[in-house]
C-alpha cells in the first residue's frame, strides 16, 4: 500500500533564536517584578563577587615562610595549605610512607567508579570490591610484602574518611536491601526485628551511635577483647547507614507493580530467585538517587568520627591550625578541606545521573 | 469424575467480610478447553487465580493432577511448574529482553541447561509467530506482541494446565485477533487444558468444550457452547448475554 498523499505539504518548524537584547528584556526585564529580582541579583554580585576574587586570588600569598608574611598581606593565606596539606590530607601517617595511602585513594576511588561499568554487573563485582578492599587494608596496615607495619591509630586525613566512607557504604548497603526484604517479609519474628531494627537506628543521631559503640560497646565486651576504635567507629556507620539503605530499598519494592510479583510467582520461581532476578533489579534502579543521595550523606557525617578522636579529614585540619607559627587561617583550611569534600560529593552525584542515564537507555517500561 | 486434573470442591473464600467465591464446585478433565464468563466483580478471575495460588482460598479443596493445594509452598511451586498463567497486563519483565524473560522460568525452575532453554523458547517463539522480536525488550513491542510473548513464556514450562485471565482485555482492538489465533492454535493443537476468563465470545464458540456463567461468585450455568448462547436456562444468564451479545 503506497503512503496516501497529504492535502498540505509537510514543512520545516521554525525556529527563531533570539538576539541577546530580546533575550534580556524577555528573561530578565519581562515583569515588574523580575526587572526588581535582575537589579537585586547584579547589585549582590557587584558588591560579592570582586571582593571574593580580590580576597581569593587577586591579593593572595601563595608562598611564604611563616605566618607572619602571611598577616601583613589582606588576602588568603594559600602559602599556610601549601605547608600543611601533607598533614591535612594524611594525618600523622609516617612521612616517608604516604605514598600508601594516596594509593588507597586511588584504589577505593577507582573501585567505586568501576562499578559504574555495566560489563562488570554480574557476580564477580564482589570478587572485586572484596579484593580491592583487601588490597587497601593490606597497603594501609602493611607488615606485609615488605611494607612496614602502621597501626591504624595514625592513619588520618583523606585516606581515613575514604576508608569510612567506602568500607561503610560497602557493608551498610547489603544490609541495608536484607533489611528491607526482611521488614517486607510475612514471617512476624523477622519482620518485627527488622522494624525495631530500623525505627531505633534511625530515631538516634549518627554522633550518639558513635559514642555508644565507641564506650559502651567494650562494656559489653569480656575481660581483655578490646574491638579497634576504627572498627568501632565503623560499625557505628554501617549500623546507622543500613537503617536508611533500607527504607529507601524499600520505597523501591513497593513501586513494583504486584503483578511482577504475580508473573515470577506463575513460573514457579521461588522466593529468592524472584527477588533477586525479578524485584531487586528492578527496584534498586529505581531508588538510585535517593541511594546515592544517602551515601553522599554519610560521606560527609564521617566527619564526626571526630568526636571520639579519630583523625579524620576535619580533625586533620584542625591540628594543622594548633601550629603556634601559623596562627589565624581557619578560613583557608576550612575552605580548602570544604572544597575536598565538594568534589567527592559532587563527583558522586554526577556518577549517579550517569548510571540513571546509562540505565534508563535500553529499558523501557 | 475422581481423576479429574482439575477439582474444586465446594471452595469458598472471603476478603474480608466479602464473600467472593461461594461453594464452587468444578471438575476439568484433561484437555478440556473452558470459557468463563460473567459480569465484573463475579469472582471469576479469583476463581483461576486460586488454581496457582496467586490467591488463598479459606474453605473447600483444590486438587491439582492429585495434589492438594495448601500453604505449604514446596507443594505450592510444583503446582505453579505445571499450570501457566497469562495476563491480562501481560506482567512481562521489563528488564529483560524478550529471550531472556521466556528461557527464566526453563533455566532457573526446570534447571535446563541455557542452549537448550534458548532452542526451546525460540520454538515457542516461532509458533506466537514473533521470532525476530527476540532480542528486543517488552517496552519495545506493541500490545498484542507483548501478550503473544507471555503466552510464549507460559508454554516455555510445558505446563499442564493455561489459565487465561482477560488475555485480550488490554489490547486494542487490531490486536485482539492475533492473540485469539494464537490461543485457538494452542486448542487446536490438541491436549492442552485451558481455562479462560474473557469477554469473546467468538473464541467461546469457536474453541470451548464448556461455558461456565459465573455472578456474585457462584456458578450459575455450565453447558456446551452451542446450548449455552443458544438457549441458556437462567435468567440471570439471559441477561448477561443480552447485554454483551448485541
Amino acid at each position: 500500500m503506497s503512503k496516501p498523499t497529504l492535502l498540505s505539504p509537510t514543512r520545516a518548524p521554525t525556529t527563531a533564536t533570539p538576539t541577546p537584547l530580546v533575550w534580556i528584556r524577555t528573561q530578565l526585564f519581562s515583569t515588574p517584578g523580575n526587572a526588581l529580582l535582575t537589579i537585586l541579583s547584579v547589585w549582590l554580585l557587584i558588591m560579592a563577587v570582586p571582593a571574593l576574587l580580590d580576597w581569593a586570588f587577586l591579593q593572595a600569598k601563595y608562598s611564604a615562610q611563616s605566618g607572619q608574611e602571611c598577616r601583613e598581606v589582606e588576602g588568603a593565606c594559600w602559602a599556610f595549605i601549601a605547608e600543611k596539606h601533607r598533614l591535612i590530607l594524611f594525618g600523622t601517617y609516617p612521612y616517608e610512607q604516604q605514598w600508601r595511602p594516596l594509593v588507597s585513594v586511588f584504589l577505593l576511588v577507582a573501585l567505586v567508579l568501576m562499578s559504574a561499568w555495566r560489563r562488570l554487573w554480574t557476580i564477580w563485582l564482589f570478587p572485586i570490591w572484596i579484593g580491592g578492599l583487601t588490597a587497601v587494608a593490606l597497603l594501609m596496615w602493611g607488615g606485609v610484602f615488605g611494607l612496614t607495619f602502621v597501626e591504624n591509630t595514625l592513619w588520618g586525613g583523606l585516606p581515613l574518611t575514604l576508608i569510612l566512607a567506602t568500607f561503610g557504604v560497602a557493608l551498610a548497603f547489603p544490609l541495608g536491601v536484607v533489611l528491607a526484604l526482611g521488614r517486607r517479609s510475612e514471617l512476624p519474628a523477622i519482620k518485627t526485628i527488622c522494624v525495631v531494627y530500623i525505627e531505633l537506628i534511625r530515631g538516634v543521631p549518627l554522633i550518639s551511635l558513635l559514642f555508644m559503640s565507641s564506650v559502651m560497646l567494650p562494656l559489653f565486651l569480656p575481660e581483655g577483647v578490646t574491638i579497634d576504635k576504627l572498627l568501632r567507629a565503623l560499625i557505628a556507620i554501617v549500623l546507622f547507614a543500613a537503617a536508611y539503605v533500607a527504607e529507601t530499598v524499600r520505597g523501591g519494592l513497593q513501586a513494583i507493580s504486584k503483578g511482577q510479583y504475580e508473573g515470577a510467582d506463575s513460573l514457579g520461581l521461588s522466593y529468592w530467585q524472584k527477588t533477586r532476578l525479578i524485584i531487586l533489579p528492578q527496584a534498586l534502579k529505581i531508588v538510585i538517587a535517593p541511594l546515592v543521595g544517602i551515601f553522599i550523606s554519610m560521606f560527609k557525617d564521617t566527619s564526626l568520627v571526630v568526636i571520639i578522636g579519630i583523625f579524620d579529614l576535619t580533625l586533620a585540619a584542625k591540628a594543622a591550625l594548633t601550629d603556634p607559627a601559623w596562627q589565624g587561617f581557619s578560613m583557608e583550611v576550612y575552605i580548602f578541606i570544604a572544597a575536598i569534600y565538594f568534589i567527592f560529593c559532587y563527583s558522586m552525584s554526577k556518577y549517579s545521573q550517569a548510571l540513571e542515564k546509562r540505565l534508563a537507555v535500553g529499558q523501557q517500561h | 469424575m475422581a481423576d479429574a486434573l482439575i477439582q474444586m470442591h465446594h471452595v469458598n473464600k472471603w476478603f474480608g467480610k466479602f464473600h467472593v467465591l461461594r461453594d464452587i464446585n468444578l471438575e476439568v478433565a484433561t484437555g478440556e478447553r473452558i470459557v468463563i464468563c460473567g459480569p465484573s466483580g463475579s469472582g471469576k478471575s479469583t476463581l483461576i487465580r486460586c488454581l496457582n495460588r496467586l490467591e488463598e482460598h479459606q474453605q473447600g479443596d483444590i486438587i491439582i493432577d492429585g495434589m492438594t493445594l495448601t500453604g505449604d509452598i514446596k507443594g505450592v511451586e510444583t503446582i505453579r511448574r505445571e499450570v501457566g498463567m497469562v495476563f491480562q497486563h501481560f506482567n512481562l519483565f521489563p528488564h529483560l529482553t524478550v529471550l531472556e524473560n521466556l528461557t527464566l522460568g526453563p533455566i532457573w525452575v526446570l534447571k535446563t541447561p541455557k542452549a537448550q532453554a534458548e532452542q526451546e523458547a525460540m520454538t515457542y517463539l516461532e509458533r506466537v509467530k514473533i521470532p525476530e522480536q527476540a532480542n528486543k525488550f517488552p517496552g519495545q513491542l506493541s500490545g498484542g506482541q507483548q501478550q503473544r510473548v507471555a503466552i510464549a513464556r507460559s508454554l516455555c514450562m510445558n505446563p499442564k494446565i493455561m489459565l487465561f485471565d482477560e488475555p485480550t482485555s488490554a489490547l486494542d482492538p487490531e490486536m485482539v485477533k492475533e492473540v485469539l489465533d494464537v490461543m485457538v492454535g494452542l486448542a487446536e493443537q490438541g491436549g492442552m487444558t485451558m481455562l479462560c476468563v474473557t469477554h469473546e465470545m467468538g473464541f467461546a464458540r469457536k474453541v470451548a468444550n464448556r461455558v461456565i456463567f459465573m455472578d456474585q461468585g457462584e456458578i450459575i450455568e455450565e453447558n456446551d457452547p452451542v446450548s449455552f448462547f443458544d438457549h441458556p436456562q437462567s435468567d440471570r444468564t439471559k441477561l448477561f448475554l443480552s447485554q454483551i451479545l448485541h
